[in-house]
């Protein structure tokens, strides 16, 4: 019972980063079908920034919290960078976009390796993030991660009460919905999709922060981890929150019972493998916005 | 033009024979043992870029994970040439050293056969991407998603290969291999023939691939990148359409993976990972993806100047190759094949503007 229990909150913990990272992907992807593959890069420059302000910061526990919107600022910055300079001159090809940005992500890696060298930093968690809280008799949960899934909840909930009940969500669902319609409404449609850009890229920013609890610091961190997150807007659909967080969950679910079943490499195959199958089934994803378009 | 006006299939006769002496007499007299060495590893990218111009240039299909059919190639024709290494009812070298097994797994017995593996190392990438593609085409997967999955299979082969290391070599990949079908591999004679070998099939594929180009088939690839669903309405399935390019395009980049080995000897994962996947496609990008001979100059220019800056200037090269994705497909997608067109058509501003089918055009998404 503790080992499924235990396998359980793995699954739980895997699905709450995966999550964290999708959050702002499924947004950039769900309102301007840009597939932005330099969003892991965002997460990588929100993790130095934990770092270097751990630099100044000596308190570990002030410097976490320092950095949340520091990063949140500094990833985003980098995101109306991207859309201004290169994104809106690609709206009508997607395609093109993942090439571009996987060029930006490129040259970002090697930026970080010429600034911050090529070995990986760590930094060092607050002493109460380093615990673990027990539950019954075997199973302790690690509080990094307890602490990742109360960040997750926190920015779900932010990101769909924003969504839900600001101006600027309206608009942005609007432009989601019928992006012609919104702008013969009068929405600018060009300033929701940047700061649409803006809010996804710096979710990447606090993912960044987040990820420096589980793990190094690289140049590479970034590409790593960014393939299974699109998965998960695949999966679950773009244009609504709801289907990346189901997604994120059950796969992070199944990755851990498959992967404690087998090994680690078996396991991310088979999660292919249900990935490919659960598309025959929705092609579109899980949930996806009713429209007339053809394709 | 300089008024020599030839018509398509002169000079498609002219081209490929312009190509063969290039590659067949002049490159074999005027480079180094070493040169043409690279070279072969230039052209086996080649093939993989022909491959992709048709699928992606033309196809409109951006596979990103081209680097698992040049990998299942790969591996393919090195468990054949290690198993033939180690002789009749030995196990090769590196199974040995890990000593996690006892006895050949069976599904490595086959390869001993070189028929059965000079087969599989272009079946078995086309019935993975047959797979694959009538999945995720026949539902109407939309084109990112398809992009994205090829990208994870990537992700997933190189994870699986590196964690079955018993069988599969993990990380090192499968490296020492001396002979090819009898001959040995450290002979620079046999090196030239390896050389040669891959430069015919590079021409034979080309030649292929114009034929598919110039056929129904190639007109019906670029209505379905251009308008899947006119092409639809006209009584047409886009699935089986697009099928076929990827299939083909797999097809050749396990080729590819098995003329890789001999001429390099080793295949491993880094070769056939996310990375080098997405590199296949930067040099069709900038030779010019929808052209037949961009692809192919691309790929070998791009892999050439990789290797003369990354040597001396590591992060220099990351940083041009990064430049080379955002200028190229941002501010030119049609490559530098797209130059040739431009001047022309700059210098004929008077003539009437007629489409031209060669004429790389920007990759439409239709509507989603």
């Amino acid at each position: 019972m503790t080992v499924i229990l235990g396998q359980l909150f793995t699954g739980v913990s895997i699905g709450a980063v995966l999550l964290l990272i999708a959050l702002g992907l499924a947004l950039t992807f769900g309102q301007m079908n840009v597939i932005n593959m330099a969003h892991g890069e965002f997460i990588m420059a929100g993790a130095y920034t934990t770092y270097v302000l751990q630099q100044t910061i000596t308190d570990a526990g002030l410097s976490l919290l320092v950095a949340l919107p520091i990063a949140f600022a500094v990833a985003g910055a980098m995101g109306v960078l991207l859309e201004w300079a290169l994104i809106r001159r690609l709206y009508t090809r997607p395609l093109d976009t993942l090439l571009v940005t996987w060029g930006v992500s490129l040259m970002l890696q090697q930026l970080a390796r010429d600034i911050f060298g090529a070995p990986n930093v760590q930094t060092k968690a607050p002493d109460i993030l380093t615990e673990s809280t027990s539950l019954g008799t075997d199973l302790s949960i690690a509080n990094s991660r307890l602490f990742i899934l109360g960040l997750v909840v926190l920015a779900v909930a932010a990101l769909t009460a924003a969504l839900k009940f600001t101006p600027l969500g309206r608009r942005i669902r609007a432009v989601v919905q019928n992006r012609d319609l919104a702008a013969v409404s009068g929405i600018p449609t060009a300033r929701v999709d940047r700061l649409t850009f803006f809010i996804g890229s710096s979710l990447a920013g606090v993912a960044g922060v987040a990820l420096t609890l589980l793990g190094p610091i690289g140049p590479t961190m970034g590409t790593n981890i960014i393939i299974d997150a699109f998965l998960v807007v695949v999966v679950g659909g773009i244009g609504q929150l709801k289907g990346s967080v189901i997604v994120a969950f059950v796969l992070g679910m199944l990755q851990a019972m498959v992967e404690y079943l087998t090994t680690l490499s078996v396991a991310k195959v088979i999660v292919f493998i249900a990935i490919v199958a659960f598309l025959q089934w929705r092609p579109q994803g899980l949930f996806t916005l009713r429209t007339r378009s053809l394709a | 033009m300089n008024g020599l006006k030839l018509n398509p299939r002169a000079r498609a006769w002219l081209g490929f024979g312009l190509g063969a002496v290039v590659l067949f007499a002049a490159a074999p007299a005027l480079l180094t043992d070493f040169r043409l060495s690279l070279l072969a590893k230039y052209l086996c990218f080649a093939i993989v870029a022909v491959g992709i111009g048709l699928a992606w240039g033309r196809g409109g299909l951006l596979t990103l994970g081209q680097g698992v059919f040049f990998g299942l190639g790969g591996y393919a024709m090195a468990m054949h040439l290690k198993l033939a290494d180690a002789g009749e009812g030995n196990m090769p070298d590196f199974m040995e050293l890990y000593g996690q097994l006892d006895e050949l797994p069976a599904w490595w017995a086959p390869f001993a056969n070189p028929v059965f593996a000079l087969a599989a190392t272009v079946l078995l990438p086309m019935l993975v991407a047959f797979g694959l593609g009538s999945l995720v085409f026949r539902r109407r997967v939309r084109g990112a998603y398809f992009a994205i999955l090829s990208q994870a299979l990537a992700a997933a082969m190189v994870i699986l290969l590196i964690g079955q290391q018993g069988t599969t070599g993990g990380t090192n990949g499968l490296t020492d291999i001396e002979g090819f079908f009898g001959y040995d591999l450290d002979d620079p004679v046999n090196q030239r023939m390896v050389y040669f070998i891959i430069a015919g099939v590079l021409l034979a594929l080309l030649a292929l691939t114009r034929q598919l180009m110039h056929s129904r088939y190639g007109e019906l690839l670029v209505a379905v990148r251009d308008s899947e669903n006119r092409v639809r309405f006209l009584g047409y399935n886009p699935a089986n359409v697009k099928l076929v390019a990827y299939v083909v395009a797999a097809g050749m980049a396990g080729l590819a993976g098995a003329l890789f080995v001999p001429a390099v000897g080793i295949i491993s994962p880094a070769l056939i990972g996310i990375v080098p996947s997405i590199e296949f496609v930067i040099g069709v990008a900038v030779g010019g993806r929808a052209a037949l001979l961009g692809p192919v100059l691309g790929a070998v220019a791009v892999a050439w100047a990789k290797t003369a800056l990354s040597e001396r200037f590591p992060g220099t090269w990351t940083y041009l190759q990064g430049a080379m994705f955002v200028l190229v497909v941002a501010f030119l997608p049609g490559g530098l094949a797209s130059l040739w067109g431009m001047v022309k058509r700059r210098r004929e501003t008077a003539a009437p503007l007629v489409p031209q089918a060669d004429a790389p055009v920007l990759v439409k998404e239709a509507a989603a």
